[in-house]
């Protein structure tokens, strides 16, 4: 057993494994998440993030390792853990003949109760009709039930498993406001996503799997390190010496035009050498996440291809 | 042939029509052949019993005259236009019914095939593709025709193969097939008029039920009554096609005619509206949940009433049929020692009646176990789903989550077996005298059967708690109870395979005086597998 659950965890897990039949779900996954803050959880689908969760709801038992929620042991306190917490499940299905109102309003009490002035505002806001039936509602429109139902409570803690699918650039707009509010009235937040614009606007430390297994944690800034920033720049002169500078990678040469990549922490002594050969014109596209999980997953690709 | 001269897509409102069709035919590949062969064997197999249990034309007149008499029995079955024949009892016997069966058959037919794939959004990826306005309603008409057609062939292929008369045959399987064809249409007009698939089954079968009700009260009418009702309803005119009775012919036309106007008329709506709309708009609900709505138990409660409302006013009516028969039906059996014989053997001896009501009693808590066993499943359904995890995810713990359920499956069994011998004694007390006598004894009586409707429950429960992916198997495990139950002593079979069904343990009350042992010991055993279904579901893994 690890120590992992201080004041400040909302989450700790650690080398939890889980197997279906010849699957291995989750292979020695650790998440940590602390009190307050809103972690990004990434990774391709079937990586493992929805098994997470439903073990951290006490809806699966975990074969090994350890898992914590709000101090309590997820399988064991399930009850007074739910009270404390709020859901929204990846594919929302209603039951047909309630309506959209009811199932928030049943939602809410289930755990104990919602705010009625919040709900409204959040009806408003995410422009969804409480009077229609469950069967009549669009994906996007089922997702916003359950959307209203977590965000109207007044839960510490809630478990968001790709809440955005389905919704439309405006409407995730709203989410992405209302999460900034949750953050700012001391909530903590577990958004797992495989949209990386979504993690990156709205997370503080971010935890990306892959086949169960976790390959990178840390703040959004620590994670940056870990990226390049590629560069295009059109030179007075031919460039000279850039391919001995350290950090430099995939240089091109094309006449007077190069393209790079470069580690971040390499960059000031290249635009220097840039600089020196006389830049007529520069690009240069900043690192994103996109860019690092696509680093882990091609390298799945790779031993695809490899085999 | 090359590729280029293929031929031209067709165009225009029906294109696309026999893919369709096709697509049907295979998605029905089950349905459809079930749905014949069990209506068809039912005839069949129904006319060779009558064959063997009324062997002389001496018989047959016997039953005839004794059936005229019972106004009851009239409305059940309608009246028997010619006695001297088996075929003519057959008809008799199953004319009314095979026909409002073959009538559903294509009302459920044509709904899956045009609302429901609308409502599930089917419909809209088949028409974005090169398929017409009309063609999903001309090919589910078409689906529930064909169906509809095979099931006349098979009656009347199978009456004639056992020495029926060959007009009298191919009237009977025309009356099948022609109630088929009318209320598939009348089901293409309530699909276009309601939103959902439900709406536009319960609409049409509402229709279905109202043919039966108008046709029952036209048969039973006294002389100078209002037997000219049988007129108003189309499965009176099936009836009046007198099959095996100097056939009238010139009933199908009207048939006919009745199809082709509802045709038209569903086409004519479909031509108006848009995809996904119906005529008669959904209404808004509620935009919050009541007090009620608050827990598990009323959200459980909520999703089951309707259901159990649908079965408990099915159980009235059919209870206070079957018990307002009690007198005429003894007298029937009476006369003809085998029947009496097999009655005996699912109710017990002594009076006749009571071995009646009795077997009645059984049969009305066979049908219980099942709005039971489907209960208890909604667990299941729920599970699947997806629609349980968020409620999981409240403050809600397995055992309550799974006793919200239990408990509407449970009383609700009990609540239909209450309404199942009031009815009953209501309707014998009413032509038998004696109305609240009859109505407490058998009250009582159904109530005895309480336990076997909780097992057969349970065993349900237990499959979702320790082996959810063999859920389903509680529907084969109660099918094989029914079977055994119902035929097992018609075919007499042995005593061990008799007992493997828990109906065959209770007393027969009230042909037989109830005793308590085997009350209490089936209790406990449904308790006990549902302690071993709880202790299951908190163990697994759930979704």
């Amino acid at each position: 057993m690890t120590t992992a659950t201080t004041a400040g965890t909302a989450i700790a897990v650690s080398g939890l494994h889980k197997s279906f039949g010849r699957t291995h779900a989750l292979d020695g996954l650790d998440l940590e998440v602390g009190t307050g803050e809103v972690h990004g959880f990434l990774g391709p689908n079937g990586s493992g993030k929805s098994t997470t969760i439903r073990i951290l709801l006490g809806l699966l038992r975990a074969d090994g390792g350890s898992a914590r929620l709000l101090g309590g042991d997820p399988w064991r306190d399930a009850v007074p853990l739910h009270r404390r917490l709020a859901y929204v499940p990846g594919d929302v299905t209603l039951w047909r003949n309630l309506t959209g109102g009811e199932v928030i309003d049943l939602l809410g009490r289930l755990r104990g109760g919602l705010n009625p002035r919040r709900r409204d505002d959040l009806l408003e806001r995410f422009e969804l009709d409480p009077t229609k039936k469950g069967r009549a509602y669009s994906k996007g429109n089922r997702q916003k039930v359950a959307l209203v139902a977590a965000l109207a409570s007044d839960a510490e803690l809630l478990i968001l498993d790709e809440p955005t699918a389905g919704l439309d650039p405006l409407m995730e707009e709203v989410f992405r406001s209302c999460v900034t509010e949750e953050r700012s009235r001391g909530r903590t937040v577990l958004l797992s996503s495989h949209i990386l614009s979504e993690v990156e606007a709205l997370c503080d430390r971010v935890t990306i799997i892959r086949k169960g297994r976790t390959v990178e944690t840390g703040t959004l800034a620590e994670l940056r390190h870990l990226t390049r920033t590629s560069v295009t720049a059109e030179l007075g002169a031919g460039p000279d010496g850039l391919d001995r500078l350290p950090g430099v990678h995939d240089l091109e040469t094309t006449g007077n035009r190069v393209r790079l990549q470069v580690d971040s922490d390499s960059l000031g002594p290249v635009l220097q050498r840039l600089t020196e050969a006389g830049v007529r014109s520069l690009t240069s596209t900043p690192p994103t996440l996109e860019e690092l999980f696509l680093r882990h997953y091609r390298n799945d690709l790779g031993e695809v291809v490899s085999r | 042939m090359t590729a280029l001269t293929a031929r031209p897509a067709a165009t225009g409102p029906l294109a696309g029509t026999l893919p369709l069709a096709r697509l049907a035919l295979r998605r029905d590949r089950l349905m459809v052949p079930a749905w014949v062969l069990g209506l068809g064997l039912m005839t069949v197999g129904g006319a060779s019993s009558i064959a063997a249990l009324y062997d002389t034309p001496a018989s047959r007149i016997g039953l005839a005259r004794s059936m005229a008499g019972n106004g009851s029995l009239r409305a059940l079955y309608g009246p028997v236009f010619d006695a001297s024949t088996t075929g003519g009892l057959t008809a008799w016997r199953f004319g009314v019914f095979g026909a409002a069966l073959a009538g559903l058959m294509g009302i459920l037919l044509v709904v899956r095939h045009t609302r429901d794939e609308e409502e599930a959004g089917r419909l809209e990826l088949v028409g974005a593709a090169a398929v017409g306005r009309r063609a999903p309603l001309t090919a589910a008409l078409l689906t529930a025709s064909g169906a509809g057609i095979a099931l006349g062939l098979l009656v009347a292929v199978g009456l004639c193969a056992q020495g029926e008369g060959v007009a009298g045959s191919f009237a009977l399987g025309l009356a099948f097939t022609l109630s088929t064809v009318v209320f598939a249409s009348l089901a293409g007009v309530t699909a276009q008029l309601a939103e959902t698939g439900r709406a536009a089954r319960s609409l049409a079968g509402t229709v279905l039920g109202l043919a039966f009700l108008l046709r029952a009260a036209g048969d039973s009418a006294q002389d100078g009554g209002p037997s000219w009702l049988v007129w108003a309803s189309p499965l009176g005119w099936t009836e009046q096609l007198r099959p095996f009775a100097d056939e009238r012919w010139w009933v199908v036309p009207l048939l006919l005619g009745a199809a082709s106007a509802l045709t038209a008329v569903a086409h004519a709506l479909v031509a108006r509206r848009d995809l996904d709309a119906g005529l008669l708009a959904s209404r808004p609900g509620p935009a919050t949940a009541s007090r009620r709505l608050s827990g598990p138990f009323g959200l459980a409660w909520r999703l089951q009433r309707g259901s159990l409302y649908g079965w408990a006013a099915g159980f009235a009516v059919a209870g206070l049929a079957f018990g307002s028969l009690a007198d005429g039906v003894a007298d029937l059996i009476r006369d003809n020692a085998r029947l009496a014989d097999v009655f005996r053997r699912i109710g017990g001896a002594q009076q006749l009646t009571d071995t009646y009501l009795a077997s009645m009693v059984s049969l009305l808590a066979m049908l219980a176990s099942v709005y039971t066993v489907q209960s208890v499943l909604r667990l299941h359904g729920e599970e699947t789903s997806g629609r349980a995890e968020p409620v999981l995810a409240g403050a809600v713990s397995r055992l309550r989550w799974a006793a919200s359920h239990l408990v509407p499956a449970g009383l609700g069994g009990l609540a239909l077996l209450l309404v199942a011998g009031l009815s009953l004694g209501l309707g014998h007390g009413a032509t038998g005298g004696d109305l609240p006598g009859q109505a407490s004894r058998m009250t009582g009586a159904a109530l005895v059967l309480a336990p076997a409707v909780w097992f057969t429950g349970a065993t349900a429960f237990v499959l979702h708690g320790v082996v959810p992916r063999a859920a389903g198997a509680a529907w084969g495990l109660l099918g094989f109870f029914l079977l055994v139950g119902l035929y097992g002593p018609v075919l007499d079979l042995p005593r061990p395979v008799l007992d493997l069904s828990p109906f065959s343990h209770l007393p027969k009350v009230p042909a037989e005086d109830p005793t308590a042992l085997p009350l209490i010991v089936l209790g406990l055993l449904a308790a006990a597998l549902t302690a071993v279904g709880a202790a299951g579901l908190r163990r697994r893994d759930l979704g």
